[in-house]
């Protein structure tokens, strides 16, 4: 059904079948780690060889066999690392880029210091043309700038905008399938509730990771495991937190009056308050430490900090694809992590709820509406100035070098509309309307004004359309 | 749900005053987990007990490993800093007065170490040459002020651990002085000429034969400092020499070669470096397990998958001693979490008066334990019963099985290391150059069985006599040192060897004589001579395989295999080794070295892994149509290349979704289903957005761009 899909959807013929060949790749990585093992064997085969020819050859040549060790004994080591392999099933895949290196640098090393026994080659080619099939397949997506896709877009399409409401009315509709494994799957997790707890006063603390939004399950972790303990929820979905805010929870748990000069003095006043009294307890809850917001260096960096205090326990959950780039090894060390797989496919309400984690494309009714309303407290002349420069960005929207329109112009034309008579008042509705964002202003080359309505032309033509319906 | 809000992202909890103080104790948390907790209590104390071992044992080694070069360190400041005062007037110290003594301490790039190294180089030098060490972080000091800043209040905290009466004074000076260098010495000088006449200092005498100790000053992170802001430091502090005696350690991750990369050479001329290296962490790792694991001194041991993969995370990862502990820890909790008989895992007196007091259950546990049941089938048939019948038989069979267990160990890891002096030096290393690498192998089977030890074998009939003399005077110390009375007589054996050894040297030249006297050529002919030099021929290559020394080799070689066969059996052949190893390798990657990019990429191609259900069954690479939204249109998305429009995914997506549905009773009118099934595209595609696999992109209209390549 795929096939009729990609069919029906007309994407250009990257065949579905084509691509079924491609995908298993993961999932072979398990006779990959056979190979893993199988070059470990080899090269320890190798080096008997060697050793029994070495054990009958004469002395001179002895000596002349000594000298490539160097070569086959880091040659082992590779291989032990491959050999690491061998339960996980994927493993590889994320050392992947590293492990090529690796066995690139091993078949070379073969090359050089051995001609005989290359039984096990065809695997070891087989893994590079597949690595550097990997590597074609990067350049072949980012190799020419022209990406051939349809040019259909939403807008033709009536259902095409919904607010998040209706979508929330809709999706309640949609019934649930496979409740039952699902709720088996998150008891599994609920067991490890005990342990977590041990874990985390243990000085380790917890991360989880999987598909699914993880925040009911911190949720019924919260409340049967942390019931009579200090702890902080931290949303870090939510698009207003910052470290900050984290910080001064914690001070507000201290019961700390009075403010800080800086993040990092209010980082140390909590450390010495955990250090004086022994007999504090605080337990972290972060959703979504991989945050839009909280993703930044500085702000895992001192959170990391938060979390190596002996005295604060942090159980976090990350979801993005990368999240695990986010921590060096400095960092890796301060948060002392112990990692959780917990699978959950509950899907992820809560996260993509705010604004600006969907789509803007799909969800364009809230700016419009917004417009609207704001428009709708002006003055008629106001209405007309911003209708003015509505016009004037809509006429503009297919040249490329659009950056605005320049003031002096602008105040030109709204003089001919009559709807200003100097250049103050027309600076004085502009203030306002920068103070709704409705309009940006941007300096320049020339040192002139821009001005610029950070909207979306297609919500801008439904705003004019609703306007003259009105009207 | 109590923590969603629109308007706020941190929600506080806090109990009542009262509630909170009737906290659960950590051990409950250990026994709840499982149903069966058997000694739960007496597990999770012995755990600790012996982590704080273990720990406090390798705090020492490091403190150990580390003497040597905080020695040396300790001596560079003395002089540096006694030359810099002394004899001011030598017109050689007079240009040295300009140079700030530094010591550019080379760390090695497990970044994680440092910290505890150099906390405890701060603690020597506190006691040893001055009160006054400041350690700084980059982070700390983004700009010159701040660096100063830093410094200073770090200096006054050190002087306030002094004297501590002067506390209120200095925390006023805190918030006036305004920070600079001026400021810094006056108050240097103020400290030193208040303190100098009284001499209150009474233990560090060594520093107080200085009039005034110097201010050393540590930079954990030299590389991730700011050019300028060390530039600019230097220079002004070089000026201030004179009145302010500064000495600088340089923390150093990469080679020395980036204080020359960071500094340019009017800044670095400023400075009289000296270079230290640290112990590299290869070594330190060696000494770590030959303390902790090579020794019978702590009980509990690993299994040959899970130090493979401890020892991989260290080489192949991040060369960090900090994360191998940390591993280490997690295995010895796993083990005393998961296995109810670990209880048995302490010393031998108090593991045997533990086992008189093990329940009915236990027993049971010991049973079934695979290790033992192995070890009854080999007994004879009333044993056989009497062990799976009598709880009391089995306790005393328990006790003396533990106790071989014991002594199997103690001979075990002597014969480790006499092997390893063996096999460490041979060419080419067919057993591994480190103990830990023979260690492995070791445990994972009969070491004699495979190709290495045969090829070790032939290797040794290969040595020279000064080599074999030195590793049998190397293992006959190894033997000497232990106590063990099994292997008594190895010792003396080996002595036996050296002793003929030596006397080999003698009677090897008598040999040698005797020879040649026999070769004295007579007159024949030609027939003759043939005969006499083909007999001579195989003389030669019969007497040489019968040389005196060939002999006694052969004899070392094979005594030195026969210990290895008697004594180096891998531990799963013994019973009850479940109590001691931990061998669940599993859990340990998972928890320290998880791949959360496999797990997602798992769950959206092939959900049947994670749901159970026959429904959701395929073959590879296919993906049915009932499967999770988001699965669906993963599947999709991997079809396109960089760029995807999202009415085609929308209307590819509905196809499927709608040809899954057809399969239910239609219900619904079509109009309201297509709107349901778009909104169930909208939520799939956002959460696709949040997991980073797309992102939404200005360079067409309705299309998001794809954030990975390739079909996976």
């Amino acid at each position: 059904m795929a096939k009729l899909a990609s069919e029906l959807a007309k994407t250009p013929r990257k065949s579905v079948s084509l691509n079924m060949k491609n995908d298993p790749k993961i999932t072979i990585d398990i006779p990959q780690c056979s190979k893993g093992h199988s070059s470990s064997d080899k090269s320890q085969l190798k080096n008997n060889d060697k050793s029994e020819f070495l054990s009958t050859a004469p002395r001179g040549l002895r000596k002349r066999l000594i000298v490539p060790r160097s070569h086959s004994d880091s040659e082992s080591e590779y291989s032990a690392s491959n050999s690491e392999d061998d339960e996980g099933v994927a493993q590889e895949y994320e050392e992947d880029t590293n492990e090529d290196i690796l066995s690139q640098k091993i078949q070379a090393q073969n090359r050089e210091v051995s001609a005989p026994v290359f039984r096990e080659t065809p695997s070891k080619k087989m893994k590079r043309e597949k690595t550097s099939h990997l590597v074609e397949k990067y350049f072949e997506a980012h190799s020419s700038s022209k990406v051939l896709t349809s040019d259909r877009t939403l807008q033709k399409l009536k259902r095409a905008k919904l607010d998040q409401q209706t979508l929330h009315n809709l999706l309640s509709k949609v019934s649930p399938s496979f409740s039952a494994e699902l709720k088996q799957l998150n008891q599994q997790h609920e067991q490890l509730f005990h342990k977590w707890m041990l874990q985390l006063h243990l000085g380790f603390n917890i991360v989880l990771y999987g598909l699914g939004s993880k925040r009911d399950l911190l949720e019924r972790f919260r409340t049967t495991m942390l019931q009579d303990c200090i702890h902080i929820v931290i949303n870090g979905f939510f698009p207003g937190i910052s470290v900050k805010s984290v910080l001064n929870s914690v001070t507000e748990v201290l019961d700390h009056v009075g403010t800080f000069r800086s993040v990092l003095d209010q980082l140390e006043w909590i450390t010495n308050k955990f250090k004086e009294d022994s007999s504090l307890e605080l337990f972290l809850l972060i959703h979504n430490l991989d945050s839009q917001m909280l993703r930044g260096d500085k702000s895992q960096q001192i959170i990391g900090q938060l979390s190596s205090l002996r005295n604060i326990y942090l159980i976090a959950s990350i979801d993005h694809l990368n999240a695990p780039l986010m921590w060096d090894h400095a960092k890796q060390s301060l948060y002392n992590w112990l990692w959780y797989e917990t699978t959950t496919y509950s899907h992820y309400t809560e996260e993509t709820s705010y604004e600006n984690s969907l789509l803007v494309k799909q969800s364009g009714s809230l700016p419009l509406s917004s417009l609207i309303h704001v428009l709708r407290s002006l003055t008629p002349n106001a209405r007309g100035i911003f209708r003015l420069l509505i016009k004037y960005q809509l006429d503009n929207q297919d040249n490329p070098s659009y950056t605005g329109l320049c003031f002096q112009d602008f105040y030109q034309q709204c003089r001919e509309a009559f709807l200003v008579n100097s250049d103050l008042t027309l600076r004085a509705q502009l203030t306002e309307f920068r103070d709704h964002k409705l309009i940006r202003t941007k300096k320049g080359t020339d040192g002139v004004e821009y001005l610029l309505i950070p909207v979306d032309n297609g919500i801008l033509t439904d705003f004019l359309e609703n306007e003259e319906e009105e009207l | 749900m109590a923590t969603s809000s629109v308007s706020k992202g941190c929600f506080v909890f806090k109990p009542n005053f009262k509630k909170r103080k009737i906290s659960v104790p950590i051990e409950d948390y250990f026994n709840k987990g499982k149903n069966a907790s058997e000694d739960s209590k007496l597990r999770f104390e012995t755990y600790q007990l012996i982590w704080q071992q273990m720990k406090s044992e390798t705090e020492r080694l490091q403190e150990e490993l580390n003497k040597n070069l905080f020695d040396s360190l300790v001596e560079f400041l003395q002089t540096s800093h006694s030359g810099l005062w002394k004899n001011s007037k030598d017109w050689s110290c007079e240009i040295k007065l300009r140079e700030i003594p530094t010591a550019a301490l080379v760390l090695g790039v497990n970044v994680t170490d440092h910290d505890l190294t150099l906390r405890s180089l701060t603690e020597v030098l506190q006691n040893n040459v001055t009160p006054y060490v400041v350690s700084l972080q980059a982070k700390d000091c983004p700009d010159m002020k701040h660096f100063l800043q830093k410094l200073v209040s770090q200096l006054m905290d050190c002087k306030v651990d002094v004297q501590s009466k002067e506390k209120e004074s200095v925390q006023v000076i805190q918030k006036n002085v305004h920070y600079s260098m001026d400021s810094l010495s006056a108050w240097y000088m103020s400290v030193t000429q208040k303190t100098d006449p009284k001499m209150p200092r009474k233990k560090r005498t060594s520093s107080s034969q200085w009039q005034s100790p110097p201010v050393v000053l540590i930079l954990k992170d030299m590389e991730s400092f700011t050019t300028k802001v060390l530039q600019d430091f230097i220079i002004i502090s070089s000026q201030h020499l004179h009145e302010f005696p500064l000495i600088l350690i340089f923390g150093i991750a990469t080679s020395p070669v980036v204080i020359h990369r960071l500094l340019p050479h009017a800044v670095s001329s400023l400075l009289c470096i000296e270079l230290f290296q640290s112990l590299s962490c290869k070594e330190h790792l060696t000494t770590v397990l030959d303390k902790l694991l090579l020794t019978t001194q702590f009980p509990f041991k690993l299994s040959e998958k899970v130090l493979q993969i401890l020892t991989n995370i260290f080489l192949y990862h991040d060369f960090s001693i900090q994360n191998f502990i940390k591993g280490l820890q997690l295995s010895l909790l796993e083990h005393f979490y998961s296995q109810p008989l670990s209880v048995l895992c302490c010393n031998l007196p108090e593991a045997k008066r533990r086992i008189r007091f093990l329940s009915a259950n236990q027993c049971e546990n010991i049973r079934r334990l695979p290790s033992f049941r192995r070890y009854v089938e080999k007994q004879s048939s009333e044993k056989q019963v009497a062990l799976l019948t009598s709880d009391k038989f089995l306790k005393e069979e328990t006790q003396s099985l533990l106790e071989n267990l014991h002594v199997y160990h103690k001979n075990y890891f002597l014969v480790l290391r006499c092997l390893h002096q063996f096999t460490s030096s041979l060419p080419k290393y067919p057993l591994g150059r480190q103990i830990r690498e023979l260690y492995c192998m070791c445990l994972e089977k009969n070491i004699w069985d495979s190709e290495e030890y045969a090829s070790v074998l032939q290797l040794l009939r290969l040595l020279a006599k000064d080599e074999l003399m030195a590793m049998l005077q190397n293992c006959f110390k190894l033997f000497q040192s232990s106590s063990g009375k099994e292997l008594g007589n190895t010792a003396k054996k080996i002595e036996e060897f050296l002793a003929q050894f030596q006397s080999l040297d003698e009677t090897k030249e008598e040999e040698d004589t005797s020879q040649s006297q026999s070769k004295g050529l007579q007159k024949t002919d030609l027939y003759h001579l043939q005969k006499s030099l083909l007999e001579m021929k195989e003389l030669r290559s019969t007497s040489k395989r019968q040389t005196k020394f060939e002999v006694l080799r052969e004899q070392v070689v094979s005594f030195v295999d026969s210990l290895v066969r008697e004594y180096l059996l891998p531990p799963d052949t013994q019973p009850l080794h479940e109590t001691l190893y931990f061998s669940s390798a599993h859990t340990l990657r998972q928890h320290l070295n998880a791949a959360p990019r496999i797990a997602l990429h798992t769950a959206l191609n092939n959900p049947y892994y994670y749901l159970k259900n026959e429904a959701l069954r395929s073959e590879e690479g296919c993906i049915p149509n009932v499967a999770p939204d988001i699965c669906i249109a993963y599947k999709l998305h991997l079809e396109c290349s960089r760029l995807i429009n999202l009415v085609d995914w929308s209307e590819a997506f509905a196809t499927v979704v709608t040809a899954a549905e057809k399969m239910d009773a239609n219900s619904v009118t079509s109009e309201e289903r297509n709107e349901i099934i778009h909104a169930r595209f909208i939520r799939a595609v956002s959460e696709l957005e949040l997991l980073g696999f797309i992102k939404p992109t200005k360079q067409k209209t309705d299309h998001v761009a794809r954030l990975t390549w390739g079909g996976c």
